[in-house]
């Protein structure tokens, strides 16, 4: 710090234009009486600072005397103010969340739910005890007008993959936010929601059947916040479709998929908050290929068809939290409930890539809901029900696969699930939760799963 | 789509039609410093407070009604120290409010004014849930106000010069009757000094240090963990051997574990409103000093 002077000094010389040097002896003197004044006046308040600080440290070491005894009115003196909040030094925030899982079934966790063979079907579920997906989120501003956040999920089976990694544009202004980058969808309530902040091992049904557990994109978001008192948000989505039910749009310009949603959410008293959506999907299945669909023969171990078409989905969610006087830390209790409806029209070929393929239209229409309740009775210890339900809708089929492609399971997929957790600190979680799963047909089963889930480093504040 | 689209235009329009607000909009995380704010601004200032006493201000959720308030707000302010890291940043991103980004002129930091206590220095999760900046409860120090009335008062004059003359006339008054008042407390608190106190979470070290008290045992082992038995019996034995006078706690705070101590070692319990609003008495910042020292003269007794 003592050499800053001479440094500025330096600066300021080299800074000069060549003109300078030219100047007569009476503006070089005058520069070198300026650069002397502010030489002795930085030294002075450095003197100054030394003081201040020397003063400081012989307070702070006399404190718990001094704090006793101080004179009554004086304010306390300034020992040590804190800097403003900020993520470390420039390092970026990290965060590492560690999770795992034991798990006790009768049946294979990986047959697809009846009627949806043609879906997603990632039960996020393994028998025996297995070590779940571990996520490591980096993020930190990158200047002023952009924020980074990259989640990376190392996979137990070794590999790594991206499961978002955006940028959010801070600086807009007027209730705008810009986030591009792959990131996960704004529809609904749970999909945003990382694994880590579930309130349950796996995701409702309707979740791993209609998104694939939790629909990521890579594209472009625009959300715009009303300036009411309500809270009212609008937002839009543009991407490549990059995961089901889009089919990861390949070689083409464009688009793949687009989303638009709409939030509102208020507070009635204290007590009481809520948010209640609505979204719309809408994506181009292109080639999409799916195995070991049953069939109307009853081919051992399915077929294999391809579907392209269109796909739209409505959505609809709402989440309702209580806490008495608003204070969740000793209890409360939330509610929660999406449904979701999605038409795909479009064609459809039987037995794909076999000799006697048959093509021709298919249109179906899925739904499915779920119901669920999270309460904390006291402060780390939290129950929870949830109810969910499938519709594998009653397809059109066209002429020619009438007697190949089955139109309607006749099945309802269903399942129940509680759960009981405990958290010792905010960054540390057991659960223990028991399902009883009818969503396949013939082959329903109780499902119970032990499961810890641990934050280490940073961690980021969770959404409503 | 063409709903949706419709919705969009109608709250264009909406946002159009608002009429210019007159006075600050100001969102006030914690009610202490919403309180302050309406001593300073009167009614230049309309003022929101995102909490209250009875909450928990550590664990707080990112509410729509606190992300579409953030939304307008002119100034936000806070403790800061990250007392509110689990639900502010979310709330500042979500908002899409460049003005009251942390850094910018409309983003208030009450902790940056003062002297920070307990600043660990040990930064470790193992030592439970501590705050690397120091302990944030500052509000409890009553002598902490003047100097963040006096850096708030600047900021709201910056934000609004119009008013500023307002805000300084107002500082001034403010400030005169709260050395008056600080003299009339330290009288009051004169009995207070030395005693040993029993706190519930490490909540109170601003107010220890102000009038003297001193802290001989926390009822969490460490910041944010409940007790278990155990860590409680010999809590116990450890109060026989030396005896404390109260148990402190705030309101927001689970009764069990205090309760369960004053049971057996016939300590009182008392309960300190914490924040404006905290009880009838504390209705704003003068009636929370008032009230929080009738409670600890009452706990002598």
């Amino acid at each position: 710090m003592k050499f800053a002077p001479s440094c500025i000094a330096m600066a300021l010389a080299l800074a000069m234009p060549v003109s300078a040097l030219a100047a007569d002896e009476a503006d070089l003197r005058a520069i070198r009486e300026q650069i002397a004044a502010l030489k002795a006046q930085y030294e002075q308040r450095i003197s100054q600072l030394e003081q201040r600080l020397q003063q400081a440290e012989e307070k702070a070491a006399s404190r718990p005397v001094a704090a006793a005894e101080s004179a009554p009115i004086a304010a306390p003196a300034i020992i040590q103010t804190a800097p403003a909040s900020s993520e470390g030094t420039f390092n970026p925030g990290m965060s590492l969340i560690l999770s795992g899982t034991y798990g006790q079934m009768r049946q294979d966790p990986a047959i697809p739910v009846t009627g949806f063979a043609m879906n997603a079907n990632n039960p996020n579920a393994t028998q025996g005890f297995s070590l779940k997906e571990s996520e490591l989120g980096i993020s930190a501003n990158i200047d002023p007008r952009f924020r980074g956040t990259a989640t990376l999920a190392l996979a137990p089976a070794g590999g790594v993959t991206v499961e978002n990694a955006y940028v959010d544009a801070l600086a807009l202004g007027s209730g705008l936010n810009l986030r591009f980058g792959r990131f996960f969808s704004g529809l609904g309530y749970l999909n945003e929601q990382h694994a880590h902040a579930w309130d349950f091992v796996d995701q409702p049904l309707v979740y791993r059947t209609l998104w694939d557990n939790q629909l990521g994109e890579d594209g472009l978001q625009a959300r715009w916040l009303a300036p009411t008192d309500m809270y009212i948000e609008l937002g839009g989505e543009i991407g490549r479709g990059r995961s089901f039910p889009g089919t990861d749009r390949q070689n083409r310009n464009g688009t793949g998929a687009g989303v638009i949603f709409a939030h509102i959410g208020d507070e009635i008293g204290t007590d009481h908050n809520w948010r209640a959506g609505a979204s719309l999907h809408e994506t181009k299945r292109i080639d999409a290929v799916s195995t070991g669909v049953p069939d109307l023969w009853g081919t051992p171990g399915g077929v294999t068809d391809q579907f392209s078409g269109n796909s739209r989905t409505y959505g609809l969610d709402f989440v309702w939290k209580y806490a008495p006087n608003g204070n969740s830390s000793l209890t409360n209790l939330k509610l929660q409930a999406e449904y979701f409806r999605r038409k795909q029209n479009g064609l459809l070929t039987y037995n794909f890539g076999m000799p006697g393929a048959v093509t021709d239209g298919y249109a179906v229409t899925q739904s499915g809901w779920y119901l669920q309740s999270v309460w904390q009775f006291m402060p780390h210890w939290r129950v929870g029900l949830r109810y969910d339900q499938l519709d594998p809708g009653n397809a059109s089929v066209g002429a020619l696969n009438t007697a190949n492609v089955i139109a309607n399971y006749g099945f309802t997929p269903k399942r129940t699930t509680a759960m009981l957790d405990y958290s010792p600190s905010e960054f540390s979680r057991v659960r223990l939760q028991a399902a009883r799963d009818q969503s396949r047909q013939g082959l329903s089963d109780t499902q119970i799963f032990l499961q810890y889930v641990m934050s280490l480093g940073a961690h980021g504040a969770h959404k409503f | 789509m063409k709903t949706l689209l419709n919705i969009l235009s109608a709250a264009l329009l909406l946002a159009c039609a608002l009429p210019a607000q007159a006075a600050l909009n100001v969102f006030a995380c914690e009610p202490e410093w919403a309180a302050l704010v309406q001593e300073l601004a009167g009614d230049k200032a309309s003022v929101y407070a995102a909490t209250n006493a009875l909450q928990d201000p550590h664990r707080v959720d990112a509410r729509p009604s606190l992300i579409a308030k953030a939304r307008r707000a002119q100034l936000v302010v806070c403790t800061g120290a990250e007392l509110e890291t689990a639900w502010l940043p979310v709330i500042l991103r979500e908002a899409g409010n460049p003005d009251v980004a942390p850094g910018k002129p409309g983003y208030f930091e009450a902790a940056s004014q003062v002297a920070m206590r307990e600043v660990p220095s040990r930064l470790d999760r193992a030592e439970g849930d501590i705050h690397p900046f120091g302990n944030p409860h500052i509000q409890l120090d009553a002598r902490n106000f003047l100097p963040i009335a006096q850096a708030l008062t600047q900021r709201l004059a910056a934000l609004d010069p119009a008013n500023a003359a307002t805000y300084r006339a107002r500082l001034d008054t403010f400030s005169q009757k709260w050395r008056e008042a600080l003299l009339r407390w330290e009288k009051q608190a004169a009995p207070l000094k030395g005693v040993a106190i029993v706190v519930q979470h490490k909540a109170f070290p601003y107010l220890e240090a102000w009038l003297g008290m001193k802290e001989v045992a926390a009822l969490e082992p460490k910041p944010g963990m409940e007790p278990s038995a155990a860590y409680l019996s010999q809590l116990v034995g450890q109060l026989q051997q030396h005896p404390a006078k109260m148990i402190l706690r705030a309101g927001y705070q689970s009764p069990k574990s205090s309760d369960w101590l004053a049971e057996r070692t016939q300590l009182k319990i008392v309960t300190l409103s914490f924040s404006v609003g905290g009880s009838d008495a504390a209705k704003d910042l003068f009636g929370l000093f008032d009230d929080t020292l009738a409670r600890l003269l009452a706990g002598l007794k």
